[in-house]
């Protein structure tokens, strides 16, 4: 039996942004998947990307998560680097 | 009239401040971030300011429930942040805080710009004649915080979340 995908859009900003010359992205994976998973398999598909996750924080939905929470088909989720507003 | 705004439109003191008047408001509390014209002894060209506005909303909301939490005499908070290409001396944000009386805004207002500084997700490029770099508070060597500890990047509060498990983020 196959396993059910989930779909996510992920969100990129500031400096990852700029690196990957890329803003957005949509991203498909197995039911089930957490921040984590998602995070090592944007890191396969974009490899620049380990340059800027160590210091990764992320969102899903607009709130701040865990990397351990796991992903329902549509979320939004945003990486965001280190914050420097004001 | 929004009191937590990210814009692309120049941000006025005076017009912030009058988001908060009311007849019950006697004192109002401003903090204003400003475009400097150097970052470290680099002479600064300009600043480009990027957010994800409509978390950053929310987040600057945040600041204004922990806020009226806090110090209960506050009636109102306005943030207002600026995104976009800003000059020397252009105004970036505009913070002003309400109350009745003056004694609790100017902690209040301390306190929301080092809280936006941690939270808001919003990054700003310093560009320079030779060169450009994203700076974040974490890159500062000492911020002069109201807050109690200061935050690096790896070891930010624990959040709970909407799934309801609580981590620290890594």
């Amino acid at each position: 039996m196959a396993e059910k995908q989930i779909n996510v859009k992920v969100k990129f900003f500031a400096a990852p942004r700029e690196a990957l010359d890329m803003d957005r992205t949509e991203v498909q994976l197995p039911e089930g998947s957490t921040v984590r998973n998602l995070i090592e398999h944007l890191e396969e598909e974009h490899p620049l990307l380990k340059n800027y996750t160590r210091f990764l924080n992320v969102a899903v939905n607009r709130a701040y998560v865990g990397m351990q929470t796991e992903l329902e088909d549509g979320d939004e989720v945003a990486c965001l680097p280190p914050v420097g507003g004001g | 009239m929004k009191l937590f705004e990210v814009t692309a439109e120049p941000v006025s003191v005076d017009e912030v401040m009058g988001r908060l008047v009311h007849p019950s408001v006697g004192g109002i509390a401003t903090f204003v971030g400003v475009v400097r014209g150097e970052s470290g002894g680099c002479p600064t060209d300009h600043l480009e300011y990027e957010a994800y506005p409509e978390m950053a909303e929310r987040e600057l909301r945040r600041i204004g429930d922990e806020i009226r939490e806090r110090w209960p005499s506050i009636r109102d908070v306005a943030i207002v942040h600026r995104t976009g290409r800003l000059e020397i001396g252009e105004t970036i944000v505009v913070i002003a805080v309400s109350s009745a009386h003056r004694e609790e805004t100017f902690e209040a207002t301390h306190y929301a710009i080092d809280r936006l500084k941690e939270i808001v997700p919003i990054w700003k490029k310093e560009v320079y004649v030779d060169g450009q770099e994203w700076k974040s508070e974490a890159s500062r060597p000492s911020s002069g915080t109201a807050l109690t500890g200061n935050l690096t990047p790896d070891d930010q509060p624990a959040e709970l979340d909407a799934r309801g498990t609580e981590e620290i983020v890594s």
